[in-house]
């Protein structure tokens, strides 16, 4: 057996970091299928698993990857897959089969320019919305956007950790820049990182019910092989885990899907702030264009022009009271993200019209110049 | 390819009510419908297998054979549309010490899902999987499928179907399956025993079950559930080890049953732990 956590001082690409920090949060199964800019995640799990007693599998496609993934969740395995645009689009069904059955898992969006096949080798920031909205039905879901490869490694151990407080799938959605950019990585102790599993059920396994929630609305789950006779299906189900196709059951389910995410956004949402105590205009950003913005705010401020970060670190659910409280003392907002206008318009929703609220976007393929944002900041405010 | 499946291990009369989710009867399937036949044969092979009843789960996918695992009182998952098999690949590689056994249709298996049948096949994942093949889509109504015989009738294809049926245990054979076998749900005694035995045969083992619809499939043929039976007990021939190049299901003449394929190969788990568990 080799070391899963590889404490230490490293030079990694973003995508060998996520993988890394999947290690060390326990992940033990990866369902994988090659895509640019996404598959050195897969490699490095595939080289990486087999030696800490995970592992790894190369479906068929990006459908029976997820679907494996949430196999293994069963088996009461962390479980994870990686992939880009095309086969993110594939693995929307599942995701929601994920949701309804609340399976824990890990989902890695490295995001490339679409639609369609668009620029595989070159980052965009276009599936934000899809994360939020790309399975059918109506469900509350925790996506990450981490900024730099260190992050991505602490982020995936913390989305895992989400996903199995919350029994939810959790998407990291990072793109080709971060995921294909190499920066140090420091790896803490094992004994400093903090790592949660779901809970196990207590009591008589016969009156188990698998989705009766705990305190925090979520209910313990067992794993496949324990003698809970679970019934897990995607139809909607009764706390039992039954089918009942009934519309009290589809409030009652539908209810605890979205409540245990939305009455606890304190502890899910998470936000940075830079140079934001003065700030007059604020960059509300995420991902690889926050880099921009934090030279957009170093330039800014050399000029005398009061200019601040407000960082998305998870995006869905959307940190919306935050940017509320902000629009009550600052001139104004600019989104700046490489799409053309998805965060923007949640940002705009929330400040509601009581100041200016722009976008800085990008089509895909290239980074955003920090001299795009201080032209927008000059031009509007 | 072997010989005749060992229907005498076992006394295979045991009552299965232990082993059925009775607060959720009744089932969903239709008076004449033969799924519920194939799904007590199999309950009764795994009693009788002796096998750790908490080692078991059954994968569904969707479709009327699909609601069999929300009726078997075993760990259960009935998936998304065809996608049992992959589910069922990562509960097998998620705790390899699981039987896993993925219970649902044709047009779930073989239509939609038939990418991931092929390659689990191909990768030797130890599962066994039962195909209810009724000809059709029953769930939906009796639309045509990848088994529907050629010049069938379905909703859609009012002027009888103009393609050609899969032939099911070729194409599971040509893919890698260490066990196939054909059977009608008329044929419980050997069905039960070809599903026990697959179960306990490590490596993909995939049993075809033939089975009527006559809600759906029956009525558009001209082919009552009882002329359904009578096919399948005058029509039918069981001949283990047959060439699988010669399993097309054409009732007009005879239809092959039996076990086809009975072999051994090392299977994705063990490969996995000799070759990939290697520190280089
Ligand atoms: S529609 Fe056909 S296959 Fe489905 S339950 Fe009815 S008879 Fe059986």
């Amino acid at each position: 057996m080799k070391k899963a956590i590889l404490t230490g001082e490293h030079f990694f690409t973003g995508d060998v970091a996520c993988a890394e920090g999947a290690l060390a949060a326990g992940c033990r199964f990866f369902g994988g299928y090659p895509i640019t800019p996404a598959t050195e995640i897969a490699e490095r799990m595939a080289s990486r698993l087999p030696h800490v007693g995970g592992s790894y599998i190369q479906m068929e496609d990006e459908i029976a990857a997820i679907a494996s993934v949430l196999g293994a969740s069963w088996a009461g395995v962390k479980s994870m897959t990686a992939t880009s645009g095309p086969g993110f689009s594939l693995m929307m069904e599942n995701l929601g089969l994920g949701i309804c059955t609340e399976t824990p898992c890990v989902i890695v969006n490295v995001q490339r320019g679409g639609p369609s096949t668009g620029l595989p080798t070159q980052g965009a920031q276009g599936d934000m919305m899809q994360s939020r909205w790309g399975s059918h039905g109506d469900y509350e879901i925790i996506v990450l956007a981490p900024y730099s490869p260190q992050e991505i490694f602490y982020q995936t151990i913390t989305a895992f950790n989400l996903s199995e407080t919350y029994r939810i799938p959790v998407l990291i959605m990072t793109d080709e820049i971060v995921g294909h950019m190499s920066e140090k990585v420091i790896i803490p102790d094992s004994r400093k990182v903090k790592t949660i599993s779901r809970t196990a059920p207590k009591g008589r396994k016969d009156r188990f019910r698998l989705f009766e929630p705990g305190p925090n609305g979520v209910a313990p789950m067992p794993a496949a092989g324990q003698g809970y006779n679970v019934h897990v299906t995607g139809l909607t189900h009764d706390e039992k885990g039954y089918p009942v196709m009934t519309v009290d059951t589809q409030v009652e389910m539908m209810d605890r899907l979205t409540g245990k995410i939305r009455n606890n956004l304190d502890d899910i949402i998470m936000t940075e702030s830079y140079m934001m105590d003065d700030a007059e205009i604020v960059l509300v950003s995420y991902g690889v264009s926050a880099r921009t913005c934090l030279a957009a705010v170093d330039q800014a401020r050399k000029s005398g022009i009061k200019a601040g970060m407000f960082r998305l670190i998870t995006v869905w659910p959307f940190p919306e009271e935050e940017i509320k409280k902000i629009a009550e003392r600052v001139k104004g907002f600019i989104t700046v993200e490489m799409n053309l206008g998805q965060i923007h318009r949640e940002v705009q929703r929330c400040v509601g019209g009581k100041v200016p609220a722009v976008l800085v976007g990008h089509h895909g393929g290239t980074i955003i110049p920090p001299e795009d944002v201080l032209k927008k900041m000059k031009e509007t405010f | 390819m072997g010989g005749s499946p060992d229907i005498s291990k076992k006394q295979l009369d045991h009552p299965l009510d232990d082993l059925i989710r009775t607060d959720r009867l009744p089932h969903i399937w239709c008076a004449g419908c033969g799924i519920g036949t194939v799904f007590s044969s199999c309950l009764t092979a795994i009693k009788a297998s002796e096998l750790e009843l908490n080692n078991i789960s059954m994968v569904s996918g969707i479709g009327c054979s699909g609601r069999a695992a929300g009726y078997v009182k075993l760990d259960s998952f009935h998936t998304t549309h065809g996608r049992a098999i992959p589910f069922a690949t990562g509960l097998k590689l998620g705790n390899p010490d699981l039987n896993v056994i993925v219970f649902s249709g044709d047009g779930d298996l073989f239509a939609i899902g038939g990418n991931h049948m092929i390659h689990a096949a191909r990768r030797n994942m130890d599962i066994t999987v039962i195909c209810v093949n009724n000809l059709n889509y029953g769930m939906t109504g009796g639309q045509v499928a990848a088994t529907t015989p050629h010049m069938a009738k379905s909703t859609t294809t009012p002027s009888g179907n103009p393609e050609d049926p899969f032939n099911l245990p070729l194409l599971a054979y040509a893919s890698g399956a260490t066990y196939v076998a054909r059977w009608t749900m008329l044929h419980t005694r050997e069905l039960t025993s070809s599903i026990q035995e697959a179960i306990l045969k490590k490596g993909f083992s995939f049993i075809e079950v033939l089975s009527p619809c006559p809600v759906n499939y029956g009525r558009r043929n001209k082919e009552k559930a009882l002329d359904t039976l009578k096919l399948y007990q005058e029509k039918t021939i069981i001949r283990n080890g047959a060439i699988p190049a010669g399993l097309d299901i054409d009732f007009s003449k005879e239809v092959v049953l039996g076990k086809f394929v009975d072999v051994e190969r090392d299977t994705y788990i063990e490969r996995y732990e000799k070759i990939c568990r290697q520190e280089s």
